[in-house]
């Protein structure tokens, strides 16, 4: 297989695992570049991409922005705030403008679940998802699965924990789909009410006891708390949510085997994670980091080389 | 299809030798020099000389596989993107002599793309290319090899393959053959 089966990256539901492997090996190949003192090809000179986030994103944008840049492609960066969005524009009329600029390749964030994919049945360019409400983050699944397989070896048959606010999350629902395909068991867990009611229809593993979570799997994906999108209280306080989920050393210490340790960032330290752990050497956090540039060179590289 | 041997196994062999023989003559014990192969298929021609050296003279080689694929000018131009090898170089060029090797010299534009690449790791002082076959008079860049096997005549409707046994050919061949059309 040489290119991807699709022409934009909307979500991991709708990727292969083949395309899957094809983005890792691809994105093998561009950490190496990353590793160089040149950290720098000429592949996407002819290419420009606007950045179009309708959302808060600091280690996202940064890293599609860093990636674009080590392709050598031009950038032009948009955010809502500071745009005619604010002045009742519309989604399409704001991104058909953007496109009328000759722009090749849209990143775009949205707060709103399915935004990029309405989007792709609107516009020409190609569309790279960098997350839609609480639906998918593909970039950031792809990113985490590739640190797994960097650190394990391979994800196939590995037990992954995803631990936290399940129901508010993309990053959640993107690393089900993508581990899944991959070969790898997953299972959720948190407090009942930050659990969608029908997760289990996906295939996975329901668990409300952190240690239990934490004693099954090889690896622990931390989710932080999304404070941002919850309309109601859905644990009494941040402080017992930490107490009964949050994961810290002495927790880790009871366990009877050595775990893998991730978070998609940012940290809430003390609440979900404790900086003893964050900070530990079980901790994969950074590399998923330094991962993310890599990933997200070869989504773009890929998406960009179809025709 | 027709198909036109260029070299067999015995000549392929004594090319192979031929080129050491060039290269110690020019670069003596390789104490600045290194090679690399390009990505995939020079790689496989640089391994038969990395092979052949040790077996002529024990020298220690600096040596290492360079993949031009995010460096080439064709990127959304071709019905398919090239799909990426690895590179694997793991020291700096910087102020050394670099023979690039690969199996066949056609339009240049591998070559250019292959020096571009090879920058990201230092300004070599000195460059030289190494190719078994140079299809003559097709060139689309001014790049000449300094070391080839054999120079050819073809047309652009044919084809030059490279095959080697390591490869499950029945044995090392380089052959022209008309490209097929659907």
């Amino acid at each position: 297989m040489q290119q991807l089966s699709t022409r934009h990256l909307l979500g991991i539901e709708n990727l292969s695992p083949a395309d899957i492997g094809l983005i890792f090996e691809t994105a093998d190949n561009f950490k190496a570049v990353l590793n160089r003192p040149i950290k720098k090809v000429p592949s996407l000179r002819d290419i420009t991409i606007a950045n179009v986030f309708f959302e808060n994103s600091t280690r996202t944008k940064l890293s599609f922005e860093l990636a674009e840049k080590r392709l050598s492609a031009d950038v032009v960066n948009f955010a809502s705030g500071s745009s005619s969005v604010k002045k009742g524009e519309t989604l399409i009329d704001t991104v058909n403008n953007i496109l009328a600029m000759k722009v090749d390749m849209v990143v775009m964030r949205h707060s709103s679940p399915g935004a990029p994919h309405f989007l792709s049945r609107h516009i020409q360019a190609s569309i790279v998802n960098a997350g839609d409400g609480t639906h998918e983050h593909p970039t950031q699944a792809l990113l985490d699965a590739f640190s797994i397989r960097e650190k394990l070896g391979e994800v196939a048959g590995k037990k992954v924990a995803i631990i936290g606010d399940i129901l508010h999350s993309r990053v959640a629902l993107s690393n089900i789909f993508c581990l899944q395909k991959l070969g790898a068991e997953v299972m959720v867990c948190g407090p009942a009410t930050l659990l969608p009611r029908y997760i289990r229809e996906l295939g996975v593993q329901v668990e409300h006891d952190v240690f239990r979570a934490l004693q099954w799997c090889d690896v622990a994906n931390v989710l932080r708390i999304q404070l941002e999108r919850q309309q109601i209280k859905y644990f009494p306080s941040l402080r017992e949510y930490s107490l009964y989920y949050g994961i810290n050393k002495k927790l880790l210490n009871r366990l009877d085997k050595e775990i893998v340790i991730m978070h998609p960032g940012p940290i809430n330290r003390g609440v979900e994670l404790n900086s003893d752990v964050a900070d530990s050497e079980h901790s994969i956090i950074l590399q998923q980091v330094e991962n993310g540039v890599a990933i997200r060179m070869a989504v773009l590289y890929l998406l960009a080389g179809q025709k | 299809m027709q198909k036109r041997l260029v070299l067999d196994q015995k000549q392929l062999s004594i090319t192979i030798s031929r080129f050491c023989y060039q290269l110690i003559e020019n670069h003596d014990d390789f104490e600045n020099t290194v090679l690399l192969g390009l990505q995939p298929r020079g790689a496989l021609v640089l391994d038969r000389i990395i092979q052949r050296m040790q077996e002529i003279r024990q020298l220690s080689l600096r040596y290492g596989y360079l993949d031009a694929t995010f460096h080439r000018d064709d990127f959304r131009r071709r019905d398919l993107p090239l799909r990426a090898n690895e590179t694997k170089i793991d020291f700096l060029i910087e102020n050394r002599k670099v023979i690039l090797v690969d199996d066949v010299l056609y339009k240049g534009r591998s070559a250019r793309a292959a020096m571009d690449a090879m920058i990201a790791f230092g300004r070599p002082q000195k460059v030289e290319l190494m190719v078994l076959i140079d299809r003559k008079y097709t060139r689309d860049f001014p790049i000449q090899p300094d070391y080839f096997g054999r120079q050819v005549n073809t047309l652009e409707s044919q084809y030059v393959s490279v095959e080697w046994q390591s490869q499950g050919f029945p044995e090392d061949a380089i052959w022209i053959t008309e490209k097929e059309h659907n």
